[in-house]
């Protein structure tokens, strides 16, 4: 074979695998490459999205870090939600899954009952759950109150508004019970005859059979529920719009993170600065530091992930 | 690096771009000569949701068709202001070439920015001076810097809902004219209830649904900006004042923490539950759209309607209040601007318009000319809005390049001071300064 041919063969190679490749490469660098160089670039100017960009320098990233006073409160929340939902979420799931494997009859009625919240439709489930949960009018603090308990702000108390979120996440709860249930009812049984052959209890086999086998699952949902709650947008400024009563006019603006900041989450930054306020260049900072804190996040989670499970994946 | 782990990593990346996407990208617009003789439709898109509401645009609409049967409208109703920036920013056959708009607040970015056109050169070509044709405190709030991108479509003004029959009980015979005579009356009209009220005279909190800091101001008279354009709310006394009266008066009837949870059994401010229907407070700021609210909601009481009261120190102004109202332009990117500018015209100036567009929804109308026409339906409640919108003295809250931004500040802080969170009224308010200048240089 002379070179030549050799050449044409490998060039007509190459060009079948970029044909192969060509779907990803399109959809990565339009989805991906393309908004997260426009983001990096768009973070150093000054755009309102009706004049041209203008270069700003690092006066975005001041402000953002500076002198914007919602950025803290809402990298706060963001965090207290990634610890405290992330976890709550994770052991709930897991926990319900547990129960509905370990269930003998009626199966199908409480696989149907946790899993048809996950269905319903953020917004309204997050107005459902204000009305529920309100604090003078709302049938829980009736019951509460009723029985003698303190009847809490909910979502009209900045202490009480992040687990007043956290309740209604553990509320959907139904996809994390479908994947741990998947994955429970996947673990071998002779590892758990094994266990029980060598005197090992309920919480030894679930300690050194279950959870091994399940690890890869539940850095999966970790994984996931970290990005997912990164982007929490909806339930938490629906919930402080119905909460507060304000719709937003004229010398009535709605507070954001109502009460006191408390439900402010980066993502309504960007939407704010963004789409609100047409400070692009600021959007961009707050989105860029939402990409490194959801990269960190994973990273950290996989490096330590070794540490915590034997078993591999 | 195992498979789970790019997989992950991957996710995380993607999940976090998607974000991003969406808030970095857009376009700016051009100009227009076109000819508004020749066959074209142009897009109006609006907020008016309410069926009256749409029955009464598009007869308007029907009535700009009949006189420019040229000029076709494609109406897209119920757009809000999220969606209106977004379409302008990005333009397209499909964008609207008309928008209009409920608030107020966004003129400043709208004409700031060049989103809207500037109707100035339109309104001079067509003979209409703006100053003999609407009132003056609506001229104000739809032009930003000398440029006037927006007109007056149809006005709100505020004033103070009483309940009579809560009056009788009481012993008092006229609605309050001063605020020392406000807050005896809202004492009065308070009943405790073990930890709570039977009946509130008024509900002073800053979240009281329309008893906000803007709203509140407006009868200091305040100047939020000086002539450089600086937030000025520490040197203005009518800020401080305005704080010391509502901290007073929240006091007066029974304290932050007792009203805050009487505050939280309230209904919908929209719906029919507001504490004003059910007789939970007593007296109401509101615009003028309540008259109608509480008629539907079927409200037991006689309703009484002045204007709000004002500072003993300015008794002679009184009949002033916050006034607001729809806006309406004409997008900079559209390639139909002089058939645009038709319909703007015709639904701004035209008397007959604004008239039975006033008398189907109950708003104020805005332009001189229809306050006076003999075809306006006006009860002695009404007239009482009417004579707000009207009154040289009434405000508004003033345009600004990034909305209503400062106005989130100064709320912001309000409602640190009233919770006793913030006890240092001149600092707080020197803060309210530096950090609206702070977000109005960011915007330029």
């Amino acid at each position: 074979m002379t070179p030549l041919t050799l050449r044409a063969k490998r060039r007509r190679s190459a060009l079948v695998t970029l044909g192969f490749l060509a779907p990803w490469i399109i959809g990565f660098s339009v989805f991906f490459a393309y908004p997260l160089i426009s983001t990096v670039y768009f973070s150093f100017m000054h755009y309102d999205g009706f004049r041209p960009p203008t270069w700003n320098g690092t006066r975005n990233w001041s402000y953002v870090f500076t002198q914007y006073p919602f950025f803290w409160p809402a990298l706060r929340n963001t965090m207290w939600l990634v610890l405290v939902m992330v976890t709550t979420r994770v052991v709930f799931g897991l926990g319900i899954g547990l129960l509905i494997t370990k269930i003998k009859t009626g199966t199908g009625l409480f696989r149907t009952a946790f899993y048809l919240p996950y269905l319903a439709p953020p917004v309204a489930a997050t107005m459902a759950f204000a009305f529920l949960l309100n604090p003078g009018t709302g049938p829980v603090n009736h019951l509460l109150g009723d029985i003698g308990l303190p009847q809490p702000g909910w979502f009209n108390d900045p202490s009480w508004s992040k687990p007043a979120l956290t309740l209604l996440a553990l509320w959907g709860i139904g996809d994390l019970m479908v994947i741990f249930m998947a994955a429970l009812l996947d673990v071998p049984k002779e590892q758990y005859e094994a266990a029980e052959l060598d005197g090992a209890g309920p919480w030894q086999r679930f300690r050194f059979v279950t959870l091994p086998n399940i690890s890869p699952i539940v850095m999966f949902a970790v994984v996931t529920g970290v990005i997912q709650t990164m982007q929490y947008y909806t339930q938490p400024i629906v919930a402080g719009k119905v909460a507060s009563g304000i719709i937003g006019n004229a010398g009535q603006q709605f507070e954001p993170g109502y009460p006191e900041k408390s439900t402010l989450t980066l993502p309504q930054l960007v939407y704010n600065l963004g789409f609100q306020r047409f400070d692009t260049g600021s959007a961009c900072v707050i989105a860029l530091i939402l990409f490194a804190l959801a990269m960190a996040f994973t990273a950290l989670l996989m490096r330590r992930r070794g540490g915590l499970i034997q078993a591999g994946d | 690096m195992s498979r789970l782990t790019r997989l992950c990593s991957f996710v995380a990346a993607a999940a976090s771009i998607s974000l991003l996407a969406g808030a970095c990208t857009g376009q700016s617009g051009g100009q227009a000569d076109d000819d508004p003789t020749k066959d074209v439709t142009v897009n109006f898109w609006h907020a008016w949701s309410q069926p009256n509401e749409l029955k009464a645009i598009n007869s308007d609409i029907a009535a700009f068709e009949k006189v420019h049967p040229n000029i076709h409208v494609h109406v897209v109703p119920n757009v809000n202001d999220d969606k209106i920036n977004q379409a302008l920013r990005t333009g397209g056959s499909d964008s609207p070439d008309v928008v209009s708009s409920f608030t107020t607040d966004n003129v400043g970015k709208f004409c700031s920015s060049g989103a809207l056109a500037d109707l100035g050169p339109l309104l001079k070509k067509s003979g209409i001076d703006p100053a003999k044709t609407f009132p003056k405190p609506m001229l104000d709030y739809t032009a930003y810097q000398g440029t006037r991108c927006t007109l007056p479509l149809l006005g709100d003004a505020y004033g103070l809902y009483y309940n009579k029959d809560a009056f009788k009980a009481a012993g008092i015979s006229a609605p309050p004219r001063t605020m020392s005579e406000f807050k005896a009356d809202a004492v009065k009209l308070t009943r405790s209830q073990g930890d709570s009220y039977a009946q509130l005279g008024f509900m002073p909190d800053f979240h009281g649904y329309e008893s906000t800091p803007a709203h509140y101001v407006a009868q200091w008279s305040p100047t939020y900006f000086d002539a450089q354009g600086r937030s000025q709310t520490a040197k203005d006394p009518a800020f401080t004042k305005m704080f010391a009266f509502q901290k007073d008066l929240v006091n007066s009837l029974g304290g932050f923490t007792k009203l805050e949870k009487y505050r939280n059994t309230f209904g919908d401010e929209f719906g029919a539950k507001n504490p004003f229907h059910t007789g939970q407070v007593a007296m109401a700021t509101d615009g003028e759209w309540r008259l109608g609210m509480a008629r539907d909601a079927g409200v037991k009481f006689p309703i009484g309607v002045a204007p709000m009261p004002v500072p003993d120190d300015q008794a002679n102004t009184y009949g002033k209040g916050y006034i607001t109202g729809t806006i309406v332009g004409v997008a900079a990117h559209s390639a139909k601007q002089n058939a645009a500018w038709e319909l703007v015209k015709f639904l701004t100036t035209d008397t007959n318009a604004v008239v039975d567009f006033s008398n189907a929804i109950h708003n104020v109308p805005s332009t001189l000319d229809a306050l006076k026409s003999p075809k306006l339906v006006s009860d002695p409640n009404f007239k009482t809005f009417l004579d707000i919108a009207q009154n040289p003295n009434s405000n508004t809250t003033p345009a600004s390049p990034n909305g209503g931004q400062y106005q989130v500040t100064l709320q912001d802080f309000a409602y640190s001071y009233e919770a006793g969170k913030a006890t240092d009224l001149p600092t707080g308010l020197r803060g309210v300064d530096q950090q609206v200048d702070r977000d109005i240089a960011q915007t330029k």
